[in-house]
Protein backbone atom coordinates (compact mmCIF):
# COMPACT_ATOMS: atom_id res chain seq x y z
CA UNK A 1 0.00 0.00 0.00
CA UNK A 2 1.07 3.66 -0.67
CA UNK A 3 0.86 6.11 1.11
CA UNK A 4 -0.93 9.56 -0.38
CA UNK A 5 -0.42 13.08 0.78
CA UNK A 6 -3.30 14.51 1.23
CA UNK A 7 -3.44 18.27 0.75
CA UNK A 8 -5.79 20.36 2.88
CA UNK A 9 -8.69 21.74 0.73
CA UNK A 10 -9.78 25.15 1.69
CA UNK A 11 -13.10 25.93 1.49
CA UNK A 12 -15.28 28.84 0.98
CA UNK A 13 -18.85 29.42 3.18
CA UNK A 14 -20.75 32.00 2.84
CA UNK A 15 -21.24 35.27 2.35
CA UNK A 16 -24.60 34.00 0.84
CA UNK A 17 -24.98 31.12 2.94
CA UNK A 18 -28.25 31.12 5.04
CA UNK A 19 -26.34 29.11 7.92
CA UNK A 20 -23.49 32.12 7.69
CA UNK A 21 -26.52 34.60 9.71
CA UNK A 22 -26.03 37.60 7.59
CA UNK A 23 -23.03 38.27 5.44
CA UNK A 24 -20.17 36.14 6.90
CA UNK A 25 -17.66 35.00 4.38
CA UNK A 26 -15.86 32.56 6.16
CA UNK A 27 -12.59 30.95 4.51
CA UNK A 28 -12.30 27.19 6.01
CA UNK A 29 -9.28 25.35 5.76
CA UNK A 30 -10.25 21.51 6.20
CA UNK A 31 -8.44 18.18 6.41
CA UNK A 32 -11.59 15.95 4.93
CA UNK A 33 -14.42 16.95 6.92
CA UNK A 34 -12.28 18.25 9.69
CA UNK A 35 -12.10 21.95 10.36
CA UNK A 36 -8.05 22.96 10.68
CA UNK A 37 -8.60 26.56 10.45
CA UNK A 38 -11.56 29.01 10.20
CA UNK A 39 -10.75 32.43 8.93
CA UNK A 40 -14.15 34.84 9.48
CA UNK A 41 -13.85 37.26 7.20
CA UNK A 42 -16.11 40.41 8.07
CA UNK A 43 -16.63 43.92 6.93
CA UNK A 44 -19.27 42.82 3.98
CA UNK A 45 -22.03 45.12 5.85
CA UNK A 46 -19.82 48.02 7.27
CA UNK A 47 -21.57 50.79 7.24
CA UNK A 48 -19.26 53.49 9.01
CA UNK A 49 -21.39 54.28 11.24
CA UNK A 50 -19.11 55.47 13.61
CA UNK A 51 -17.29 57.91 10.94
CA UNK A 52 -21.24 59.31 10.38
CA UNK A 53 -21.84 59.56 14.28
CA UNK A 54 -19.02 61.94 14.10
CA UNK A 55 -20.85 64.26 11.86
CA UNK A 56 -24.37 64.16 13.62
CA UNK A 57 -25.94 65.71 16.50
CA UNK A 58 -26.05 63.32 19.50
CA UNK A 59 -29.72 63.16 18.98
CA UNK A 60 -29.25 62.44 15.51
CA UNK A 61 -26.97 59.63 16.33
CA UNK A 62 -29.59 57.51 18.10
CA UNK A 63 -30.98 55.83 15.26
CA UNK A 64 -28.09 54.04 14.08
CA UNK A 65 -28.04 52.51 17.32
CA UNK A 66 -30.74 50.36 16.32
CA UNK A 67 -29.32 49.61 12.86
CA UNK A 68 -26.20 48.00 14.34
CA UNK A 69 -27.60 44.86 15.72
CA UNK A 70 -31.12 45.22 14.11
CA UNK A 71 -32.78 42.00 16.89
CA UNK A 72 -32.06 43.83 19.82
CA UNK A 73 -32.34 47.99 19.34
CA UNK A 74 -33.67 48.90 22.44
CA UNK A 75 -30.56 47.89 24.26
CA UNK A 76 -28.39 49.74 22.37
CA UNK A 77 -29.86 52.96 22.25
CA UNK A 78 -29.96 52.21 26.27
CA UNK A 79 -25.64 52.35 26.34
CA UNK A 80 -25.67 55.44 24.07
CA UNK A 81 -28.43 57.30 25.98
CA UNK A 82 -26.97 56.65 29.33
CA UNK A 83 -23.33 57.16 28.08
CA UNK A 84 -24.56 60.76 27.32
CA UNK A 85 -26.48 61.16 29.94
CA UNK A 86 -23.28 60.44 32.13
CA UNK A 87 -21.43 62.90 30.04
CA UNK A 88 -24.26 65.42 30.74
CA UNK A 89 -24.75 64.76 34.38
CA UNK A 90 -28.40 64.42 34.21
CA UNK A 91 -30.73 62.67 36.01
CA UNK A 92 -33.61 60.41 34.01
CA UNK A 93 -37.11 60.58 36.11
CA UNK A 94 -38.03 57.31 37.66
CA UNK A 95 -40.97 56.79 35.42
CA UNK A 96 -38.52 56.39 32.39
CA UNK A 97 -35.90 54.71 33.76
CA UNK A 98 -38.55 51.80 34.20
CA UNK A 99 -40.05 51.82 30.93
CA UNK A 100 -36.37 51.32 30.05
CA UNK A 101 -35.96 48.39 32.18
CA UNK A 102 -39.34 47.32 30.51
CA UNK A 103 -37.98 47.45 27.02
CA UNK A 104 -34.42 45.83 27.40
CA UNK A 105 -36.13 42.85 29.11
CA UNK A 106 -38.34 42.87 25.81
CA UNK A 107 -35.87 43.31 23.78
CA UNK A 108 -34.06 40.64 25.35
CA UNK A 109 -37.04 38.63 25.09
CA UNK A 110 -36.87 39.41 21.15
CA UNK A 111 -33.45 38.52 20.31
CA UNK A 112 -33.41 35.68 22.18
CA UNK A 113 -36.24 34.17 20.77
CA UNK A 114 -34.62 34.85 17.42
CA UNK A 115 -31.10 33.13 18.58
CA UNK A 116 -32.61 29.97 19.51
CA UNK A 117 -34.91 29.36 17.19
CA UNK A 118 -32.63 30.03 14.14
CA UNK A 119 -29.93 28.12 16.17
CA UNK A 120 -32.87 24.76 16.18
CA UNK A 121 -33.11 25.59 12.58
CA UNK A 122 -29.18 25.56 11.81
CA UNK A 123 -29.28 21.90 13.34
CA UNK A 124 -32.43 20.89 11.46
CA UNK A 125 -35.11 22.11 13.78
CA UNK A 126 -37.97 23.67 11.82
CA UNK A 127 -40.61 24.08 14.15
CA UNK A 128 -39.30 26.32 16.45
CA UNK A 129 -38.74 29.12 14.58
CA UNK A 130 -42.28 29.19 13.27
CA UNK A 131 -43.47 29.32 16.49
CA UNK A 132 -40.63 31.57 17.74
CA UNK A 133 -41.33 34.10 15.24
CA UNK A 134 -44.95 34.09 16.11
CA UNK A 135 -43.96 35.61 19.45
CA UNK A 136 -41.80 37.99 18.06
CA UNK A 137 -44.50 39.18 16.35
CA UNK A 138 -46.24 40.61 19.50
CA UNK A 139 -43.32 41.72 21.03
CA UNK A 140 -42.43 43.86 17.91
CA UNK A 141 -46.41 45.34 18.80
CA UNK A 142 -45.41 46.40 21.76
CA UNK A 143 -42.49 48.18 20.25
CA UNK A 144 -44.88 49.20 17.67
CA UNK A 145 -47.25 50.28 19.93
CA UNK A 146 -45.08 52.28 22.04
CA UNK A 147 -42.58 54.00 19.84
CA UNK A 148 -44.44 53.76 16.24
CA UNK A 149 -42.06 51.13 14.80
CA UNK A 150 -41.34 47.56 14.98
CA UNK A 151 -37.91 47.36 14.72
CA UNK A 152 -35.86 50.81 14.61
CA UNK A 153 -37.30 52.31 17.29
CA UNK A 154 -35.21 55.14 18.42
CA UNK A 155 -36.70 54.98 21.58
CA UNK A 156 -34.93 55.68 24.35
CA UNK A 157 -33.07 58.95 23.84
CA UNK A 158 -30.90 60.99 26.09
CA UNK A 159 -32.64 62.03 29.35
CA UNK A 160 -35.55 59.54 29.01
CA UNK A 161 -37.81 58.16 26.30
CA UNK A 162 -39.58 60.00 23.43
CA UNK A 163 -43.32 59.60 24.49
CA UNK A 164 -44.91 57.65 27.85
CA UNK A 165 -46.67 54.51 27.25
CA UNK A 166 -50.07 54.43 25.67
CA UNK A 167 -53.06 53.62 28.00
CA UNK A 168 -53.84 49.76 27.88
CA UNK A 169 -50.00 48.97 27.17
CA UNK A 170 -49.32 48.05 30.41
CA UNK A 171 -52.10 45.51 30.68
CA UNK A 172 -51.35 43.81 27.58
CA UNK A 173 -47.59 43.39 28.47
CA UNK A 174 -49.07 41.48 31.74
CA UNK A 175 -51.14 39.35 30.12
CA UNK A 176 -48.29 38.81 27.85
CA UNK A 177 -46.35 37.89 31.02
CA UNK A 178 -48.26 35.36 31.78
CA UNK A 179 -49.17 33.51 28.10
CA UNK A 180 -45.63 33.35 27.44
CA UNK A 181 -44.03 30.74 30.08
CA UNK A 182 -46.26 28.45 27.87
CA UNK A 183 -44.44 29.11 24.37
CA UNK A 184 -41.24 28.57 26.40
CA UNK A 185 -42.40 25.54 27.70
CA UNK A 186 -43.83 24.02 24.00
CA UNK A 187 -40.25 25.32 22.64
CA UNK A 188 -38.33 23.21 25.12
CA UNK A 189 -40.34 19.85 25.07
CA UNK A 190 -38.97 20.43 21.21
CA UNK A 191 -35.45 20.81 22.14
CA UNK A 192 -34.07 20.19 25.90
CA UNK A 193 -34.04 16.42 25.05
CA UNK A 194 -34.51 16.01 21.52
CA UNK A 195 -31.54 13.76 20.73
CA UNK A 196 -31.19 15.11 17.17
CA UNK A 197 -30.70 18.58 19.06
CA UNK A 198 -28.26 17.21 21.50
CA UNK A 199 -26.21 15.36 19.00
CA UNK A 200 -25.66 18.32 17.57
CA UNK A 201 -24.64 20.91 20.17
CA UNK A 202 -23.42 18.84 23.34
CA UNK A 203 -19.88 18.81 23.60
CA UNK A 204 -19.63 21.58 20.58
CA UNK A 205 -17.39 24.29 20.52
CA UNK A 206 -16.48 23.84 24.51
CA UNK A 207 -15.19 27.07 25.79
CA UNK A 208 -13.63 27.16 29.13
CA UNK A 209 -13.25 30.05 31.59
CA UNK A 210 -10.17 31.18 30.48
CA UNK A 211 -10.27 31.30 27.37
CA UNK A 212 -13.78 32.99 27.62
CA UNK A 213 -12.25 35.61 29.66
CA UNK A 214 -9.39 35.74 27.24
CA UNK A 215 -11.16 36.47 24.26
CA UNK A 216 -13.28 38.81 25.91
CA UNK A 217 -16.50 37.04 25.65
CA UNK A 218 -19.54 38.42 27.31
CA UNK A 219 -23.07 37.76 27.63
CA UNK A 220 -23.96 33.98 27.66
CA UNK A 221 -21.11 33.14 25.76
CA UNK A 222 -19.65 33.62 29.07
CA UNK A 223 -22.22 32.78 31.36
CA UNK A 224 -22.02 29.50 29.40
CA UNK A 225 -19.02 28.49 30.71
CA UNK A 226 -20.14 29.12 33.95
CA UNK A 227 -19.38 32.38 35.34
CA UNK A 228 -21.89 34.33 36.96
CA UNK A 229 -21.32 37.89 35.58
CA UNK A 230 -23.96 39.96 34.19
CA UNK A 231 -23.56 43.88 34.16
CA UNK A 232 -27.05 44.34 35.56
CA UNK A 233 -26.35 42.99 38.58
CA UNK A 234 -22.37 44.05 38.81
CA UNK A 235 -22.70 47.04 37.68
CA UNK A 236 -26.52 47.73 37.58
CA UNK A 237 -27.26 51.12 35.70
CA UNK A 238 -31.38 52.78 35.70
CA UNK A 239 -33.19 50.60 37.70
CA UNK A 240 -31.92 47.45 37.57
CA UNK A 241 -31.14 47.70 41.14
CA UNK A 242 -34.22 47.24 42.76
CA UNK A 243 -35.08 44.09 40.41
CA UNK A 244 -35.03 40.80 42.21
CA UNK A 245 -33.77 38.18 39.29
CA UNK A 246 -31.08 35.36 38.90
CA UNK A 247 -28.18 35.02 37.18
CA UNK A 248 -28.78 31.05 34.92
CA UNK A 249 -24.93 29.77 34.27
CA UNK A 250 -23.85 26.92 32.52
CA UNK A 251 -21.66 24.14 33.36
CA UNK A 252 -19.86 22.97 30.48
CA UNK A 253 -19.42 25.49 27.79
CA UNK A 254 -21.03 24.03 24.87
CA UNK A 255 -23.13 25.47 22.31
CA UNK A 256 -26.14 23.33 24.14
CA UNK A 257 -25.22 25.40 27.83
CA UNK A 258 -25.80 28.13 26.03
CA UNK A 259 -29.15 27.23 24.48
CA UNK A 260 -29.98 26.65 27.86
CA UNK A 261 -28.48 29.67 29.64
CA UNK A 262 -30.98 31.60 27.14
CA UNK A 263 -33.71 29.82 27.64
CA UNK A 264 -33.58 30.61 31.36
CA UNK A 265 -32.60 34.25 30.96
CA UNK A 266 -35.83 34.30 29.07
CA UNK A 267 -37.94 33.29 32.02
CA UNK A 268 -35.62 36.06 34.49
CA UNK A 269 -36.58 38.68 31.62
CA UNK A 270 -40.24 38.05 32.31
CA UNK A 271 -39.67 38.38 36.01
CA UNK A 272 -38.17 41.63 36.11
CA UNK A 273 -40.61 42.84 33.16
CA UNK A 274 -43.55 41.97 35.89
CA UNK A 275 -41.44 43.80 38.57
CA UNK A 276 -41.38 47.20 36.23
CA UNK A 277 -45.51 46.40 35.40
CA UNK A 278 -45.77 46.05 39.22
CA UNK A 279 -43.57 49.08 40.74
CA UNK A 280 -43.81 51.58 37.55
CA UNK A 281 -44.43 54.95 39.31
CA UNK A 282 -46.34 58.14 37.39
CA UNK A 283 -44.81 61.38 36.49
CA UNK A 284 -42.83 62.35 33.48
CA UNK A 285 -40.91 60.46 31.03
CA UNK A 286 -38.28 62.79 30.03
CA UNK A 287 -35.70 64.97 31.81
CA UNK A 288 -37.31 68.71 32.81
CA UNK A 289 -33.95 70.09 31.73
CA UNK A 290 -35.10 72.17 28.86
CA UNK A 291 -31.50 72.40 27.31
CA UNK A 292 -31.75 68.15 26.57
CA UNK A 293 -35.32 67.13 26.01
CA UNK A 294 -38.25 69.05 23.97
CA UNK A 295 -40.77 71.10 25.99
CA UNK A 296 -44.12 69.20 25.38
CA UNK A 297 -45.91 70.01 22.29
CA UNK A 298 -49.17 71.53 24.22
CA UNK A 299 -46.62 73.91 26.19
CA UNK A 300 -44.93 75.42 22.63
CA UNK A 301 -48.30 76.51 21.91
CA UNK A 302 -48.26 79.07 24.19
CA UNK A 303 -44.83 80.08 25.41
CA UNK A 304 -42.12 81.30 23.50
CA UNK A 305 -39.23 80.31 25.48
CA UNK A 306 -40.53 76.60 24.56
CA UNK A 307 -40.58 77.09 21.55
CA UNK A 308 -37.10 78.47 21.13
CA UNK A 309 -35.84 75.31 22.72
CA UNK A 310 -37.99 73.17 20.61
CA UNK A 311 -36.12 74.91 17.61
CA UNK A 312 -32.53 75.31 19.16
CA UNK A 313 -32.47 71.07 20.14
CA UNK A 314 -33.69 70.18 16.68
CA UNK A 315 -31.24 72.23 14.70
CA UNK A 316 -28.16 72.95 17.08
CA UNK A 317 -28.53 69.68 19.15
CA UNK A 318 -27.33 69.91 22.83
CA UNK A 319 -23.80 70.28 23.65
CA UNK A 320 -22.00 68.26 25.83
CA UNK A 321 -19.39 69.34 27.87
CA UNK A 322 -15.48 68.16 27.21
CA UNK A 323 -15.23 64.44 28.65
CA UNK A 324 -14.88 61.07 27.83
CA UNK A 325 -17.22 57.76 28.80
CA UNK A 326 -16.91 54.20 28.21
CA UNK A 327 -20.64 52.92 29.54
CA UNK A 328 -21.79 49.56 28.81
CA UNK A 329 -24.95 47.85 29.13
CA UNK A 330 -26.07 44.44 29.36
CA UNK A 331 -26.83 43.56 25.98
CA UNK A 332 -28.96 40.63 25.30
CA UNK A 333 -25.45 39.34 22.94
CA UNK A 334 -23.33 40.54 26.01
CA UNK A 335 -21.22 43.64 26.75
CA UNK A 336 -22.67 46.43 24.53
CA UNK A 337 -20.15 49.40 25.36
CA UNK A 338 -20.24 53.13 23.80
CA UNK A 339 -16.76 54.65 24.68
CA UNK A 340 -17.58 58.59 23.80
CA UNK A 341 -15.80 61.23 23.21
CA UNK A 342 -17.11 64.74 24.22
CA UNK A 343 -15.06 68.11 22.92
CA UNK A 344 -18.10 70.55 23.85
CA UNK A 345 -19.70 70.91 20.75
CA UNK A 346 -22.71 69.15 19.83
CA UNK A 347 -21.82 66.74 17.89
CA UNK A 348 -19.30 63.43 19.40
CA UNK A 349 -15.71 63.88 18.65
CA UNK A 350 -15.61 59.69 18.85
CA UNK A 351 -18.03 57.47 19.40
CA UNK A 352 -16.41 53.73 19.67
CA UNK A 353 -19.06 50.84 19.95
CA UNK A 354 -17.71 47.96 21.62
CA UNK A 355 -19.76 45.08 19.91
CA UNK A 356 -20.16 41.68 21.46
CA UNK A 357 -20.40 39.55 18.79
CA UNK A 358 -17.01 40.86 17.47
CA UNK A 359 -14.78 39.11 20.06
CA UNK A 360 -17.50 36.42 19.96
CA UNK A 361 -17.06 35.69 15.96
CA UNK A 362 -13.13 36.10 16.64
CA UNK A 363 -13.08 33.25 18.98
CA UNK A 364 -14.80 31.02 16.10
CA UNK A 365 -11.52 30.16 14.82
CA UNK A 366 -10.49 28.40 18.28
CA UNK A 367 -13.68 26.84 19.05
CA UNK A 368 -14.16 25.52 15.50
CA UNK A 369 -10.90 23.85 15.50
CA UNK A 370 -10.86 20.08 15.02
CA UNK A 371 -14.88 20.10 14.87
CA UNK A 372 -16.50 19.01 11.59
CA UNK A 373 -17.60 20.96 8.87
CA UNK A 374 -21.65 21.22 10.19
CA UNK A 375 -20.41 21.50 13.78
CA UNK A 376 -19.19 25.43 12.55
CA UNK A 377 -22.95 26.06 11.52
CA UNK A 378 -24.08 25.04 15.35
CA UNK A 379 -21.08 27.39 17.02
CA UNK A 380 -22.07 30.17 14.91
CA UNK A 381 -25.48 29.54 15.74
CA UNK A 382 -25.03 29.24 19.24
CA UNK A 383 -22.14 32.14 19.30
CA UNK A 384 -25.43 34.75 18.41
CA UNK A 385 -23.94 36.62 15.27
CA UNK A 386 -25.51 39.48 13.79
CA UNK A 387 -23.33 40.94 11.35
CA UNK A 388 -25.31 44.46 11.69
CA UNK A 389 -23.17 45.16 15.49
CA UNK A 390 -20.06 43.60 14.02
CA UNK A 391 -19.49 45.54 10.82
CA UNK A 392 -20.87 48.61 12.32
CA UNK B 1 -9.67 62.75 49.36
CA UNK B 2 -10.41 58.81 49.82
CA UNK B 3 -12.04 57.84 46.17
CA UNK B 4 -11.15 54.18 45.66
CA UNK B 5 -10.48 55.17 41.80
CA UNK B 6 -7.82 58.34 42.65
CA UNK B 7 -6.27 55.82 45.21
CA UNK B 8 -6.05 53.36 42.60
CA UNK B 9 -4.58 55.25 40.14
CA UNK B 10 -1.96 56.76 42.41
CA UNK B 11 -1.21 53.35 43.63
CA UNK B 12 -0.43 52.01 39.87
CA UNK B 13 1.75 55.30 39.31
CA UNK B 14 3.82 54.34 41.86
CA UNK B 15 4.28 50.83 41.31
CA UNK B 16 4.68 50.95 37.97
CA UNK B 17 7.23 53.98 38.17
CA UNK B 18 8.13 55.86 34.92
CA UNK B 19 5.18 53.53 32.45
CA UNK B 20 2.69 55.38 33.94
CA UNK B 21 3.34 59.14 32.85
CA UNK B 22 -0.10 59.97 34.83
CA UNK B 23 -3.62 59.18 35.26
CA UNK B 24 -6.86 61.20 35.36
CA UNK B 25 -10.37 60.33 37.74
CA UNK B 26 -13.47 61.43 35.47
CA UNK B 27 -17.41 60.43 35.45
CA UNK B 28 -16.26 57.53 37.70
CA UNK B 29 -13.86 56.16 35.11
CA UNK B 30 -10.10 55.63 36.00
CA UNK B 31 -7.47 56.35 33.03
CA UNK B 32 -4.01 55.87 32.95
CA UNK B 33 -2.10 57.30 30.58
CA UNK B 34 1.11 54.93 29.63
CA UNK B 35 4.56 55.22 27.69
CA UNK B 36 4.18 53.71 24.27
CA UNK B 37 6.89 51.05 24.59
CA UNK B 38 5.33 49.93 28.19
CA UNK B 39 2.28 49.12 27.05
CA UNK B 40 2.72 45.59 27.02
CA UNK B 41 4.25 45.67 30.56
CA UNK B 42 1.96 47.75 32.28
CA UNK B 43 -1.86 45.10 30.65
CA UNK B 44 0.48 42.28 31.94
CA UNK B 45 0.91 43.34 35.45
CA UNK B 46 -2.80 44.85 35.27
CA UNK B 47 -4.22 41.62 33.92
CA UNK B 48 -1.43 39.59 36.50
CA UNK B 49 -1.48 41.29 39.91
CA UNK B 50 -3.18 39.50 42.59
CA UNK B 51 -5.19 42.69 43.64
CA UNK B 52 -6.38 44.22 40.32
CA UNK B 53 -7.00 40.83 38.12
CA UNK B 54 -8.29 42.85 34.95
CA UNK B 55 -8.93 39.89 33.21
CA UNK B 56 -10.86 40.63 30.88
CA UNK B 57 -9.45 42.84 27.85
CA UNK B 58 -12.82 44.00 26.46
CA UNK B 59 -12.02 46.66 23.75
CA UNK B 60 -9.44 48.72 21.71
CA UNK B 61 -10.26 51.74 20.21
CA UNK B 62 -8.46 54.66 18.17
CA UNK B 63 -9.34 58.44 18.28
CA UNK B 64 -7.69 60.92 16.13
CA UNK B 65 -6.50 64.75 17.23
CA UNK B 66 -4.70 65.72 13.93
CA UNK B 67 -3.58 68.78 16.05
CA UNK B 68 -1.40 67.13 18.25
CA UNK B 69 2.55 65.58 17.52
CA UNK B 70 1.51 61.72 17.92
CA UNK B 71 -2.08 62.51 16.27
CA UNK B 72 -3.43 58.88 17.59
CA UNK B 73 -5.11 57.73 21.09
CA UNK B 74 -4.96 53.90 21.68
CA UNK B 75 -7.55 53.56 24.35
CA UNK B 76 -7.97 50.15 26.17
CA UNK B 77 -10.81 49.31 27.83
CA UNK B 78 -10.48 46.24 30.89
CA UNK B 79 -12.76 44.92 33.27
CA UNK B 80 -11.79 43.24 36.44
CA UNK B 81 -14.21 40.87 36.79
CA UNK B 82 -13.29 40.07 40.52
CA UNK B 83 -12.96 43.11 41.37
CA UNK B 84 -15.42 44.52 39.85
CA UNK B 85 -13.37 47.26 38.45
CA UNK B 86 -12.91 49.17 34.88
CA UNK B 87 -9.87 50.94 33.98
CA UNK B 88 -8.62 52.75 30.96
CA UNK B 89 -4.94 52.59 29.02
CA UNK B 90 -4.00 55.44 26.48
CA UNK B 91 -1.07 55.57 24.40
CA UNK B 92 0.08 57.50 21.90
CA UNK B 93 1.31 57.07 18.38
CA UNK B 94 1.86 58.92 15.34
CA UNK B 95 1.29 57.39 11.74
CA UNK B 96 4.39 55.60 11.76
CA UNK B 97 5.61 54.85 15.02
CA UNK B 98 4.01 50.98 15.61
CA UNK B 99 2.87 50.57 19.01
CA UNK B 100 3.35 47.05 20.97
CA UNK B 101 0.64 44.36 19.92
CA UNK B 102 -1.09 43.15 23.74
CA UNK B 103 -1.69 39.94 21.56
CA UNK B 104 0.38 38.04 23.87
CA UNK B 105 -1.32 38.96 26.80
CA UNK B 106 -5.20 39.09 25.26
CA UNK B 107 -6.04 37.12 22.52
CA UNK B 108 -8.87 38.88 21.98
CA UNK B 109 -6.59 42.44 21.08
CA UNK B 110 -6.04 40.42 18.14
CA UNK B 111 -9.05 42.12 15.50
CA UNK B 112 -9.45 45.06 17.80
CA UNK B 113 -5.58 46.17 16.15
CA UNK B 114 -6.72 44.81 12.77
CA UNK B 115 -9.51 47.50 13.29
CA UNK B 116 -7.85 50.26 14.63
CA UNK B 117 -4.82 49.82 11.68
CA UNK B 118 -7.65 49.10 9.29
CA UNK B 119 -9.84 52.83 10.20
CA UNK B 120 -6.81 54.76 11.92
CA UNK B 121 -3.51 53.07 10.16
CA UNK B 122 -1.73 52.98 13.48
CA UNK B 123 0.96 49.87 13.43
CA UNK B 124 1.12 47.38 15.91
CA UNK B 125 4.49 45.58 15.83
CA UNK B 126 3.80 42.04 16.56
CA UNK B 127 0.51 41.22 15.32
CA UNK B 128 0.67 38.24 13.77
CA UNK B 129 -2.35 39.19 11.51
CA UNK B 130 -2.43 43.07 10.73
CA UNK B 131 -4.85 42.48 7.93
CA UNK B 132 -7.53 45.01 7.20
CA UNK B 133 -11.02 43.83 8.67
CA UNK B 134 -13.89 46.08 8.27
CA UNK B 135 -12.97 47.87 5.07
CA UNK B 136 -13.34 46.72 1.30
CA UNK B 137 -10.37 44.28 -0.13
CA UNK B 138 -7.94 46.82 -1.90
CA UNK B 139 -9.32 49.70 -0.03
CA UNK B 140 -7.17 52.80 -0.26
CA UNK B 141 -6.73 55.23 2.65
CA UNK B 142 -7.96 55.00 7.01
CA UNK B 143 -11.57 56.38 6.87
CA UNK B 144 -12.21 56.76 10.69
CA UNK B 145 -9.14 59.53 10.19
CA UNK B 146 -10.49 63.07 10.54
CA UNK B 147 -9.00 64.09 7.84
CA UNK B 148 -11.14 61.04 5.38
CA UNK B 149 -13.86 62.21 3.38
CA UNK B 150 -17.12 61.52 4.92
CA UNK B 151 -18.46 60.63 1.74
CA UNK B 152 -15.67 58.57 0.95
CA UNK B 153 -13.05 58.31 -2.18
CA UNK B 154 -14.92 55.67 -4.92
CA UNK B 155 -18.11 54.41 -4.90
CA UNK B 156 -19.07 50.83 -6.40
CA UNK B 157 -22.17 50.09 -8.88
CA UNK B 158 -22.97 47.40 -10.98
CA UNK B 159 -22.21 47.91 -15.03
CA UNK B 160 -24.60 45.89 -16.87
CA UNK B 161 -22.58 46.07 -20.33
CA UNK B 162 -19.98 44.78 -18.19
CA UNK B 163 -21.28 42.62 -16.06
CA UNK B 164 -19.43 43.23 -13.17
CA UNK B 165 -19.20 45.63 -10.20
CA UNK B 166 -16.93 48.87 -10.81
CA UNK B 167 -15.08 50.60 -8.66
CA UNK B 168 -15.39 54.58 -9.66
CA UNK B 169 -14.05 58.17 -7.68
CA UNK B 170 -17.10 59.52 -5.97
CA UNK B 171 -19.37 61.63 -7.88
CA UNK B 172 -22.11 63.79 -6.03
CA UNK B 173 -25.09 65.30 -7.63
CA UNK B 174 -24.80 68.12 -4.78
CA UNK B 175 -22.58 69.48 -2.99
CA UNK B 176 -21.88 68.10 0.35
CA UNK B 177 -23.68 69.49 3.29
CA UNK B 178 -21.73 70.45 6.46
CA UNK B 179 -24.40 72.76 8.98
CA UNK B 180 -22.98 74.57 11.72
CA UNK B 181 -25.01 75.40 14.01
CA UNK B 182 -22.65 76.29 16.47
CA UNK B 183 -23.96 79.15 18.10
CA UNK B 184 -21.30 82.37 19.10
CA UNK B 185 -23.24 82.50 21.90
CA UNK B 186 -22.90 79.65 23.86
CA UNK B 187 -20.24 77.77 25.27
CA UNK B 188 -16.42 79.34 25.55
CA UNK B 189 -16.33 82.45 26.96
CA UNK B 190 -16.99 84.86 23.71
CA UNK B 191 -14.11 86.93 23.06
CA UNK B 192 -15.76 90.12 21.51
CA UNK B 193 -13.43 93.07 19.39
CA UNK B 194 -13.10 95.62 21.45
CA UNK B 195 -12.66 93.66 24.44
CA UNK B 196 -8.71 93.97 24.37
CA UNK B 197 -9.05 97.49 25.80
CA UNK B 198 -11.21 96.94 28.86
CA UNK B 199 -8.20 94.71 29.96
CA UNK B 200 -5.99 96.70 32.12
Amino acid sequence: MTEVAIKNMTMNFGPQHPAAHGVLRLVLEMDGEIVERADPHVGLLHRGTEKLIEYKTYLQAVPYFDRLDYVSPMCQEHAFALAVERLLGIEVPPRAQYIRVLFSEVTRLLNHLLNVTSFAMDVGAMTPMLWGFEEREKLMEFYERVSGARLHAAYFRPGGVARDMPAGLAEDILAYCDSFPKVLADLESLLNENRIFKQRSVDIGVVSVEQALNWGFTGPMLRGSGVPWDLRKAQPYDVYAHMDFDIPVGRHGDCYDRYLVRMEEMRQSLRIMRQCLERMPGGPVRTENRKVAPPPRAEMKRSMEALIHHFKLYTEGYHVPTGETYTAVEAPKGEFAVYLVADGTNKPYRCHIRAPGFAHLQGLDFMSRGHMLADVVAIIGASDIVFGEIDR
Amino acid sequence: MTDPLHELGAALTQTLGGDVLGFRVANGELALDVRRDAVVRVLTHLRDDAGLLFKQLVDVCGVDWPDRAERFEIVYNLLSLRYNHRIRVKVTTDELTPVPSAVGVFSAAGWCEREVWDLYGVLFSGNPDLRRILTDYGFDGHPMRKDFPLTGKVEVRYDDAQKRVVYEPVRLTQAFRSFDFLSPWEGEAPVLPGDEKATP
